[in-house]
């Protein structure tokens, strides 16, 4: 059916003034919540209360950006030994029945997808590789967090945590000393504790399997632990797993400068000294400064600097013949130690309710770390053209804060090899002997999400979730070698009281 | 028809969730030196940190006031305690400026310290916005306080004198520990009941550090609470003498004042009686 010229006119005249109507109504609507007059009143008051934030009565907005993210109140709450420096942080000011503890669980639904599954088939055992999806209703695993002050300036944290069968670990354990000699330049901590990260994995506003954790804080090259020889201790590290050790740590009173210093076992914060006897250290350093109007800006360094065994100097029960057997060597007793380290630098940018941080990182594993192959001439011998593993990394995570209820999430993380630890032959990935192309084991991992706050209390936390996360590494299905892709899509009440 | 209508509608809820950005731009500004505050964004930062406990009315009716005792301060009726201003006015924003620098002790109020320092001036102007008075009145004009003279023990034994018969000892007690007979009967403009500062404690003052912060206290009240202004009782040099006293009760806080004070013999005596050592609550071990 045609449409008369004047008809079209005035067709065209109301729809732009109806589409410029609604578009204003939906900015109008998005400027509303932006400046707080969407915010719904508080529901009825509930008497049960998480641990900090029932101590001081304070909203978790304050601390937290959106919960579990700290902002930059809240961390130096932390910073402080847990303490607002206001005279009422000793437990003597809090009813006797007070006890420090909350728990959180995120009941969810998610579907994972994986592009090359290594999958039973005509060709054998483990021989064919599939795209396998699998979706349904799960839960996360639980966390136990009890933490708070002993006395003015002595404050403690334990953390037991399940995975979602309920095996618990203890994922952190440590008790601080704050304001040593007045002084905010020294607080003292032990035990194990999360590394001072400028940027916090464990509050990490995703949750899937793809991206619930940072890949640059866990890469490590496709070529480490590759089996070939068994008197090879697993070597596993990441900075973003919690570490067993004592850590120096200080700050200016308003918290825009700070500094930590970390002396560690190398164990990768496992208990029981599992592998060596050596020590690891971790330093960072960084400074915020204010920016006109657009917030806390802030710049840092880090630098973690590490060794690891490379074989058992005493077994006991190996029972299948080869010295050093990893599964058999006396615990404490690795040696044959080799250096790596994890190097970066990072920016926060806050540009109002905008969030950008910007991490690079530049890390490198010893020749004999990166290709699984003991020190010790009698266990073996490096592959031929071996040499040092270095690679390069890239984080780009930024946040739209609508309000304390709403914020929007998305995360580019991006490893790129800079050095294979094996010579690059054409062909085929072979462990222990060559890589098939430089770009081995590179990786890409995209993130988008967003959470929704429907009450912001003192008293609990509560958070509607959904996102969507994708990751992209070049030549490491285990069958074929051909790039291997993940995707998880995740959404659930994440909730913690 | 029906088409104009409906753009008619959607034009009027537009102009109907404008009004309150509306409203709200034209609310006044605050002004910190060379800082200018807005409401509308200290009004973000209001409902991300302060709501709790000031109330989303800022009539101090937060969900934390039953847990408080002492309650949060209520914006509505905009009586201040820490002012530069004659008791009775309205403080400068510089004055609640510097209330969330400092914070309280002894209270729940923290320091906001970690917020910047275009954050902290636009909650000044959100604050303001509580209370008409804002609109009808200006701050009072900052009282003046003359240069410190010098410290000597004359000085202190005449604020001691002071002391005595301007009657401070009857709420902060005869040692400065806030017992004194009248402590317990004390309530603040909201009915609670309330402590005199217990200098022995060695905790901040109210509202500041610094004897020039002390001299302010008393010459212009802690307003809401039985802490009258002194203006128009004392000269400012008797002020000053009672400032230097006041010091000396600080036991656990070493000051030149109390130094002065325990090298007399006078001063020797009382200063040891009043000392305690330890602290209950374990602040201040180190």
């Amino acid at each position: 059916m045609s449409v008369q010229p004047c008809a079209r006119l005035h067709r065209a005249r109301f729809l732009s003034w109806s589409i410029a109507s609604a578009i204003m109504i939906v900015a109008l609507v998005i400027g509303s919540a932006q400046s707080g007059n969407a915010l719904p009143l508080p529901t009825a008051k509930v008497r049960a209360i998480p641990a900090f934030a029932r101590k001081y009565g304070m909203p978790c907005s304050s601390c937290h950006q959106a919960w579990p993210m700290l902002s930059p109140f809240g961390q130096a709450f932390k910073d402080n030994g847990y303490q607002l420096m206001n005279d009422r942080d000793a437990p003597i000011y809090q009813q006797p029945g007070y006890w420090p503890v909350t728990f959180r669980i995120t009941p969810i639904w998610h579907r994972e997808n994986e592009n090359r599954a290594t999958v039973d088939g005509p060709g054998g055992v483990s021989g064919n590789e599939a795209n396998v999806t699998t979706h349904g209703f799960d839960w996360s695993g639980l966390d136990f967090h009890t933490g708070g002050t002993l006395a003015k300036n002595f404050s403690f944290y334990v953390l037991p945590s399940s995975d979602s069968t309920a095996a618990f670990h203890f994922e952190t354990v440590f008790a601080r000393v704050d304001n040593i000699a007045g002084s905010s330049w020294f607080n003292l901590k032990l035990g194990k504790f999360e590394l001072d990260n400028l940027l916090s994995e464990k509050r990490i506003l995703t949750l899937t399997n793809v991206s619930g954790v940072y890949t640059n804080y866990h890469f490590q090259p496709a070529t480490e632990n590759n089996g070939v020889n068994a008197a090879f201790p697993v070597f596993g590290f990441g900075i973003g797993d919690n570490q067993v050790g004592l850590e120096l740590m200080g700050h200016s009173k308003d918290d825009r400068t700070r500094y930590s210093a970390s002396v560690l076992s190398s164990n990768d914060g496992s208990p029981n000294l599992p592998t060596s006897r050596g020590y690891d250290g971790f330093f960072t350093v960084s400074q915020a400064f204010q920016v006109g109007s657009l917030g806390l800006q802030r710049v840092g360094a880090f630098a973690y600097l590490g060794q690891a065994p490379t074989y058992f100097q005493f077994t006991n029960g190996n029972n299948t013949g080869i010295p050093g057997n990893a599964a058999f060597g006396l615990p404490g007793t690795g040696v044959g130690n080799r250096s790596f380290y994890r190097t970066g630098l990072i920016g926060q940018i806050y540009i109002k309710k905008y969030d950008v941080t910007a991490m690079y990182f530049r890390s490198s594993d010893d020749k004999y770390l990166a290709t699984g192959t003991p020190t010790n001439p009698a266990y073996g011998t490096l592959p031929v053209g071996a040499q040092n593993a270095t690679w390069n990394g890239a984080l780009f995570e930024s946040h739209y804060t609508f309000n304390p209820q709403v914020i929007l999430i998305q995360r580019v993380e991006l490893v790129r090899m800079s050095q294979q630890a094996l010579p690059v032959v054409a062909g085929a990935y072979v462990p222990g002997v060559s890589v098939p192309t430089s770009t081995f084991g590179n990786e890409d991992v995209y993130t988008f999400g967003g959470r929704y706050y429907p009450f912001i209390s003192s008293r609990a936390g509560f958070a509607f979730h959904g996102e969507y996360a994708f990751s992209h590494q070049i030549g490491t299905s285990a069958v074929t070698g051909r790039n291997l892709d993940f995707s998880s899509l995740l959404t659930g009440f994440d909730f913690a009281f | 028809m029906r088409k104009m209508n409906i753009s008619k509608l959607f034009g009027a809820i537009a102009i109907l969730l404008a009004a309150p950005l509306l409203v709200t731009a034209q609310q006044g500004e605050s002004h910190i030196g060379n800082l200018s505050g807005r409401p509308d964004a200290g009004k973000q930062l209001y409902f991300r940190y302060c709501w709790g406990c000031h109330g989303f009315r800022g009539d101090g009716g937060g969900e934390n006031g039953p847990y408080l005792n002492i309650l949060p301060r209520n914006f509505v009726a905009a009586t201040f305690k820490c002012r530069s201003t004659p008791t009775g006015t309205l403080p400068t924003d510089q004055d609640l400026y510097n209330s969330l620098v400092r914070g309280f002790d002894n209270t729940n109020m923290p320091s906001w310290i970690t917020l910047t320092s275009q954050q902290r001036a636009d909650l000044v102007a959100f604050i303001k916005t509580f209370s008409d008075r804002w609109k009808t009145e200006k701050a009072g004009p900052p009282i003046e306080v003359p240069a410190e003279p010098a410290l000597t023990l004359q000085s202190i034994q005449h604020g001691k004198e002071l002391f005595t018969k301007l009657e401070c000892w009857k709420c902060h007690g005869p040692e400065g520990r806030g017992d004194g007979p009248s402590a317990s009967t004390l309530t603040d403009s909201n009915d609670q009941p309330i402590r005199p500062y217990n200098f022995a404690a060695g905790s901040r003052f109210k509202c500041g550090t610094s004897n020039h912060d002390l001299y302010k206290i008393f010459m212009s009240g802690l307003d809401g609470t039985p802490m009258p202004s002194f203006a128009d009782v004392i000269k400012p040099e008797d002020a000053w003498d009672l400032v230097h006293y006041l010091r000396t009760l600080q036991v656990t806080h070493k000051s030149p004042e109390l130094t002065l004070w325990e090298g007399s013999k006078e001063g020797a005596e009382i200063v040891r009686a009043q000392k305690v050592s330890g602290t209950p609550t374990g602040s201040g071990v180190w």
